[in-house]
């Protein structure tokens, strides 16, 4: 055990040595920083409780798109039935679907046959072996048919529009400035972001869920009057933002921070607008969107069509020259201005009351384009800068302090050995922050805990290893012999009891998040440095101590 | 360079621990008991990573008037909003409870404490977690703690014999009620830091329960004949020194987090330090003597050549 050839010697001092460079980023001032990470040698990467910034989780909201794709399907039953030319009647919501009568029982197999291409497959996925997985299940009942979302094609379209608002939010949060954004799908139906940073995060919030759905469409003929709240065929009723805006300022005043309830917005005054395609122009065709002011110096967002975009705003506004169309934001009305003339360069203005912020936020969100679905924030986490510089110096403080004062109480009980475990612990340290700067690991606070709690297990391994010498030794041995077998001896405990430790840990990263994955991070990598410190630091240098001294006894 | 070590377990100390173990299962048991009794009627004190809402961290410009703060921020139509001192008088931490309006409304009862507040106020952290992800993160964090035991369960048993698995285990379940009990009784915030603090206990407690494992396996195979009580005594005496040194040290390290390391990680290091203190405990009144209730197989002769040990000269 203590013989070390002289290559073993030169490898273990030149890890040594590389652990060291690869530390001193950490100690330098941010310029010397980017200097040497032009070398590729990084500081660690502090977690944004250390740095400050802002994590949130957003989450696909169910209900929401469910609302959407029963719109959607009314709509194409409803076309399907007229090019069959089959009568029907009721058709309706249904619980997660859309359902319908048909008024004559011999047009029962033709609408079959007319719903056949309404069943809407989804891409196949490894769970389905490939296969395609209709988003709805088409079923006969007394007279009519039921169209109801399945599960599983639910979720795919879930995975559909993460995938969609992934790039999305990417483009929204890039048009902020963020630098080193995280953007992650996380489970099936969740958005991790995380941004470094921020010091604004309620602004960031309001852009990151908004759908940003934005449509041109021309108003029905008949609008809502008094009793009647049920819009016509082809008709949508949407509610007017002045009026949506003062309804939650009221219940805010109130005390009640609940979400609007479709209740609630059906009760508010509201506009009946076209929903044909013929009748409407959607944004999704914007090629830019700018915060502006118009003539009246009120805050408006003017907006640039593409080609395709351009050419059928043109028609629909050269076709309907003097009526008005509403312009309809995630199924708001934010304004219903007349058409003077028709607008053939495919730019506009939105006005819609806005503020100044909202104008700026509004223009961000449509130029990244509309969301597929509500995205919902169901968590958020967000440290200030000054916080986080706060806890590294706190944390840099106790490492600093814990360090010394284990070091110094080493020294009562082994004296020389002490040093020797000392300068262990010192090269463990220095291993730890090597590895977790050279590979990009997190540091989080916990993390800074994971690397006390590291010292004690370091100090443990050598205390393990000298316990067991000096037992060696006092059972009779020679003090050559002693060393040799102690050594020998504790390797296996050591290694037992450091892999209880690292259970915990692999454990504690599976399940944790964000933080206390740092502290699993860190605490794992300590207890590999422990153990390669304890095997061939301390070995090393007790080897090289025997070599010079051939001590006859042990001082322990 | 020579100073006399010191030595803080004399050498050829040997306390009866055996003997005494009677008086640890009797402590053990009534706290063990208490502890139960106080998770049942007490509770603990959840924070929003298990229960949802949020909690928010200023810092005020001069001494925070926490009577004051609470006043205003009592009748925003929130609920439940706690308030408390934070480090330093100037430090406030703010919690509001779960909002029973889904999403939306917690983060809309989050800004509106911050507008509460005010422009003059530093808020220094904002955390909301909705409800769905709080029962989700408590899941996880049950699951966390049970399979960590069922893991540590089948690493003993295969590295020692089904006997070591179940004292180990038994003194794990044994550390966490006991810092459960600690927690609920003086009520520490419980989160997802102090659910990484006991996972890390199983691991500190189990690393000293291994240590005296390890220990008694050797001697088992070294002294067939000595009668096992007297055997694990001198096993678990064997070890003290270790025991004591690791434990200080781990002590110092966790004090420094605890002292110095700032209030956001003070309840993860306080949560430490008492893991140490009964991680150490346990592994030798409470995992060792166990194996004398379940009948240990005298023969070690069988893997012998397995042994680690020294052959008597």
């Amino acid at each position: 055990m203590l013989q070390f050839p002289r290559w073993k010697i030169i490898s273990i001092l030149m890890a040594v040595i590389v652990a060291a460079v690869l530390s001193i980023p950490n100690l330098l001032s941010k310029p010397q920083q980017e200097q040497w990470s032009s070398y590729g040698i990084r500081p660690m990467t502090l977690g944004l409780d250390l740095q400050g910034g802002s994590n949130v989780l957003l989450e696909v909201d169910r209900k929401d798109l469910i609302g959407q794709l029963q719109l959607q399907q009314s709509g194409d039953v409803r076309a399907a039935l007229r090019e069959s030319k089959i009568a029907y009647s009721g058709l309706s919501k249904i619980a997660n679907g859309v359902s319908v009568k048909i008024s004559k029982p011999e047009d029962m197999e033709k609408a079959k046959t007319a719903f056949a291409g309404l069943l809407q497959p989804q891409a196949g996925n490894v769970l389905s072996g490939g296969a395609a997985i209709n988003l709805f299940d088409l079923k006969a009942n007394e007279g009519g048919y039921t169209f109801t979302v399945t599960e599983k094609g639910l979720e795919a379209r879930i995975g559909k529009a993460i995938q969609q608002s992934l790039r999305i939010i990417e483009n929204r949060v890039n048009s902020l400035g963020t630098t080193e954004p995280v953007i992650q799908q996380q489970g099936l139906d969740r958005i991790a972001v995380q941004l470094p940073g921020v010091d604004d995060p309620d602004k960031v919030k309001n852009i990151l869920g908004k759908t940003a759905k934005l449509a041109f469409q021309l108003l029905c003929e008949e609008q809502p009057s008094g009793a009647s709240r049920n819009p016509p065929q082809d008709c949508a009723s949407f509610p007017f933002k002045e009026a949506v805006d003062k309804l939650i300022k009221d219940k805010t005043a109130k005390g009640d921070n609940k979400a609007l309830t479709e209740k609630e917005l059906e009760s508010l005054p509201s506009l009946w607008v076209q929903t044909s395609t013929r009748a409407l122009v959607d944004g999704a065709d914007l090629t830019d969107a700018q915060p502006t002011f118009d003539q009246n110096n009120r805050s408006v967002v003017s907006f640039k069509f593409n080609q395709k975009g351009a050419l059928r705003f043109g028609k629909l506004t050269v076709d309907n020259v003097g009526k008005p169309f509403a312009i309809v934001l995630d199924a708001i009305v934010q304004s219903y201005p007349t058409i003077n003339e028709p607008i053939l360069g495919g730019t506009g203005q939105i006005s819609g009351n806005f503020t100044t912020e909202e104008a700026a936020a509004l223009a961000i969100v449509l130029r990244s384009g509309a969301l597929p679905a509500k995205l919902t924030i169901v968590e958020e986490r967000t440290v200030g800068p000054s916080l986080g510089a706060d806890s590294v110096r706190a944390g840099f403080l106790a490492c600093v302090i814990g360090l010394i004062a284990v070091m110094a109480f080493m020294l009562l009980p082994y004296g020389w050995f002490g040093i020797i475990a000392n300068i262990a612990l010192l090269v463990n340290l220095l291993m730890l922050i090597a590895i977790m700067s050279r590979f990009g690991f997190t540091l989080t606070l916990p993390g800074i805990a994971g690397i006390l709690l590291t010292l004690g297990m370091a100090v443990d391994s050598n205390v393990l290893i000298y316990e067991r010498i000096r037992e060696e030794w006092r059972n009779g041995r020679t003090a050559l012999s002693a060393l040799e077998v102690g050594f020998k001896s504790a390797l296996g405990t050591v290694l037992d009891a450091n892999i209880t430790t690292l259970i915990a840990a692999v454990v504690l990263f599976g399940v944790g998040s964000g933080p206390v994955r740092g502290f699993a991070v860190t605490l794992a990598i300590g207890i590999f440095t422990t153990m390669f410190t304890a095997f061939t630091v301390t070995r090393m240098v007790v080897a090289i101590w025997v070599k010079r001294n051939r001590p006859k006894e042990i001082n322990l | 360079m020579r100073w006399k070590p010191i030595r803080f377990i004399p050498d050829g100390t040997n306390l009866p621990f055996m003997r005494w173990s009677r008086f640890g299962y009797f402590i053990s048991g009534i706290l063990c008991t208490l502890s139960i009794l106080l998770f049942a009627y007490q509770g603990l004190n959840y924070g929003i990573d298990f229960k949802g809402g949020s909690v928010i961290t200023i810092r005020t410009e001069q001494a925070a008037d926490i009577d004051g703060l609470r006043k205003s921020l009592a009748d925003l139509g929130i609920g439940d909003v706690e308030i408390q001192e934070f480090g330093s008088p100037r430090d406030v931490l703010i919690r509001v409870e779960a909002q029973s309006g889904g999403d939306a409304a917690e983060l809309a009862a989050q800004a509106k404490v911050k507008t509460a507040l005010g422009p003059k106020v530093e808020v220094r952290s904002v955390e909301t977690v909705g409800a769905k992800v709080s029962g989700e993160l408590t899941q996880q964090a049950i699951l966390a703690v049970i399979i960590s035991i069922i893991f540590v369960l089948f690493y003993l048993w295969f590295r020692f014999e089904w006997q070591f698995a179940v004292g180990g285990v038994v003194s794990l379940l044994h550390d966490t009620l006991l810092s459960i009990g600690l927690f609920s009784l003086i009520g520490l915030e419980f989160n997802l830091q102090i659910i990484a603090a006991i996972l890390t206990i199983i691991g500190y407690s189990l690393n000293d329960t291994v240590v005296v494992f390890d220990r008694i396996r050797e001697f088992l195979r070294k002294y067939k004949t000595m009668n096992f009580p007297d055997l694990l005594d001198f096993s678990i005496n064997s070890v003290l020194p270790r025991t004591l040194l690791t434990s200080i040290c781990t002590l110092i390290a966790l004090a420094s987090l605890y002292i110095f390391g700032g209030e956001v990680i003070r309840g993860f290091a306080f949560a430490m330090i008492w893991g140490v203190f009964v991680g150490t405990y346990s592994s030798i009144f409470v995992a060792a003597p166990i194996l004398t209730l379940l009948g240990m197989k005298r023969d070690w002769s069988a893997d012998g050549n397995r042994s680690r040990g020294v052959e008597r000269p």
